[in-house]
């Protein structure tokens, strides 16, 4: 009998696969490694210390980016999610509509536009308000975020949707429940695990956003990221690092959270 | 008096490519305290029938009464009709008493009302010590049950049951089929079932409705359908039949005289307001139907073969006129037919046993 194909054996498969890891982990490991780092270089070990976490936590306008950017990341999460779970109840539980797939991609419309070009068009366009208005406060920012966390919530809320049983809710109308208790009592129980992995994702995904963030921003308005790539520009010290380490953290805590949610069973 | 449930041209497409049509023209009217079948293979509509009148699908045209009051405009949530799922359906996130009170709370009937009618319908279906489990947690039978007494608990006029003892198994479901009618019987409350299973049907049913590619093509009681099927279709769905050509001769209300390829010639039964002349098509249970010598039978032919099985005998017959024909006897340990493989007999049966076929 002939052996079954098996990627294993082919040749280089080994190698290929460690080179791949250590590009892909050797700078987050390196970057880790280096937050702890006694002395001020991100390249010369000196030995281990707390000294730039403690310095990041200290400093005054790490301070302000964080709370900025989990200001932004909380309204801008709630309210794509929010927004997410209405699209995907439209595109799930009405019955086909003429064009429901042209309704579909525009939803999905931020993972296909290029990032710079959404950051120029939002640059521009909220130049306009701002002639017009005169506000300038971080309301431009969240409904920026807004705009982009919207698809990362919408899908695995409208997968969850899909996977779920129409007889469920069939079965609540048959026992006189109207639309909005069959809604409140049925889907929505069922669909929770679904909305909070939305929502997680789209937080970190407003948490680690650079470049929409820095084109929409005004004078002031710095979120962690940002103000890391601003300080990267001056002098850089391990501070960074630790920062990217805390945020590299929270991220693969979210990320890790999302999986175990999303396989929840009902 | 006026039906529970009157259904009058009903119509069913579902638009595609190309569109499909699961209810052709569909009239039924349903007694009150009746219990109704819907039977047919699978696709004939049944399901698409029960939706429409549950309102989970609009009718493409048609009326849908209940009770004189036209249903049309009335969406699933008000109408006093309750459905057991053929998935059961029952809801994951609660109880197995969550689950049958859910009904009664959506109606807004107060607290202890509702506990009451829920213990009384665990009772009912011997569910009570199994109040507090999930839904997940119990097994196929018991979901059933709970599904039951789910949609028994808010007391429906109507009650619709889409196949709902398909899942089970044979001693199970047996169980279920006379609980079922027990049910029926003392709530009072009209059962529109759904089954693929004509023993199931025949064993059940006040009435039933035989249904093929999306029309309804004989409804009358189990011994209507099963003595004297209007068509073929019906004859051959339920239970074995065979075939007999023969030619009308005479023909006065239902009794007609038929001429068989013997030439001998036998009173039939003719359908209800048939009016049928020549060449026609006869069904005859192989068990209404007995061996005889060859001159004393209607049919002559030779003795195939013989097929015990414990309770009765097959016993099959090549006829003279080409066609085959099969007679089932009833056994008894001191009584054997006298024939055997090869001999030549004849094919009896009494007036009025054959029933013609409309085509
Ligand atoms: N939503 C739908 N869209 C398109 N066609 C459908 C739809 N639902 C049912 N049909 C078609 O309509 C026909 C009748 O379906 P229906 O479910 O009523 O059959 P059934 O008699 O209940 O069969 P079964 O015994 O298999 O449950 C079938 O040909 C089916 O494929
Ligand atoms: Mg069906």
């Amino acid at each position: 009998m002939a052996k079954r194909f098996d990627i294993q054996r082919m040749p280089g498969f080994k190698t290929i696969a460690a080179v791949t890891f250590v590009l892909l982990y050797m700078p987050i490991f390196l970057l880790v490694i280096y937050s702890f780092n006694a002395g001020t270089s991100i390249a010369i070990w000196e030995g281990f210390s707390w000294r730039w976490y403690v310095s990041a936590w200290d400093n005054q306008q790490v301070q302000d980016a964080t709370v900025r950017s989990l200001i932004i990341a909380f309204w801008a999460s709630a309210i794509s999610t929010t927004l997410a779970v209405l699209a995907a109840l439209a595109t799930t539980r009405t019955p086909k509509f003429k064009g429901q797939s042209a309704v579909f991609a525009m939803i999905n419309q931020p993972l296909m536009v290029p990032e710079i070009v959404t950051a120029v068009a939002l640059l521009i366009f909220f130049a306009m308000i701002k002639v017009a208005t005169g506000y300038t406060g971080l309301l431009y920012l969240i409904i920026a975020h807004t705009a982009f966390c919207i698809p990362f919530a919408y899908l695995p809320i409208r997968a969850r949707l899909t996977g779920m049983d129409l007889a469920l809710e069939q079965a609540a109308a048959d026992l006189y429940a109207p639309p909005f208790r069959v809604f409140t009592r049925i889907t929505l129980p069922q669909l929770w695990p679904g909305i909070l992995a939305g929502a997680m994702l789209a937080f970190v995904i407003s948490l680690d956003d650079v470049v929409i963030t820095e084109f929409v921003k005004s004078a002031g308005q710095d979120t962690l990221p940002t103000y890391m790539l601003g300080q990267l520009r001056r002098v850089v010290t391990p501070e960074v690092n630790a920062i990217s380490t805390v945020l590299l953290g929270i991220s693969v805590t979210m990320v890790v959270a999302f999986t175990a949610l999303s396989k929840l069973k009902t | 008096m006026t039906a529970a449930i009157s259904v009058r041209n009903l119509r069913k497409v579902y638009p595609g490519t190309p569109d499909v049509v699961a209810l052709a023209d569909a009239s039924i009217d349903i007694q009150d305290n009746e219990f109704f079948t819907l039977l047919g293979p699978s696709g004939c509509g049944k399901t698409t029938l029960l939706r429409m009148i549950a309102g989970f699908e609009h009718p493409t045209s048609g009326t849908l009464t209940m009770h004189g009051e036209d249903l049309s405009d009335l969406p699933p949530y008000k109408r006093p009709v309750n459905t057991v799922f053929q998935s059961y359906a029952l809801f994951p996130h609660m109880t197995v008493a969550q689950n049958i009170g859910f009904g009664l709370e959506m109606l807004g009937k107060p607290k202890a009302e509702i506990k009451q009618t829920v213990d009384e319908m665990m009772e009912l279906v011997k569910m009570t010590e199994m109040a507090d489990r999930q839904t997940g947690q119990i097994s196929g039978g018991q979901q059933q049950r709970v599904a039951l007494a789910r949609a028994l608990a808010p007391r429906p006029r109507v009650l619709l049951l889409d196949e709902p003892l398909s899942a089970l198994d044979f001693k199970l479901r047996k169980d279920m089929q006379l609980e079922l009618k027990r049910l029926q019987m003392e709530t009072g409350i009209t059962f529109i079932f759904v089954t693929h299973d004509q023993e199931e049907a025949l064993t059940m049913s006040d009435r039933i409705a035989v249904m093929s590619a999306g029309t309804i093509r004989q409804i009358g009681g189990p011994r209507d359908i099963y003595d004297h099927p209007a068509e073929r279709f019906v004859a051959d769905f339920i239970g074995d039949t065979n075939f007999v050509p023969a030619e009308v001769a005479t023909h006065k209300g239902t009794d007609a005289d038929v001429t068989l390829s013997s030439g001998k010639v036998v009173t039939a039964r003719m359908p209800e307001g048939e009016q049928m002349q020549g060449k026609v098509t006869l069904a005859v249970r192989p068990e209404h139907a007995n061996i005889s010598t060859e001159a004393e039978g209607l049919l002559p032919g030779t003795l195939s073969e013989v097929v015990y099985f414990g309770t009765d005998t097959h016993y099959h017959v090549a006829l003279d006129d080409g066609t085959g024909f099969v007679v089932r006897r009833q056994n008894r340990p001191d009584e054997t037919s006298g024939f055997s493989t090869g001999d030549r007999i004849g094919v009896q049966f009494a007036p009025g046993v054959g029933q013609v076929l409309r085509d």
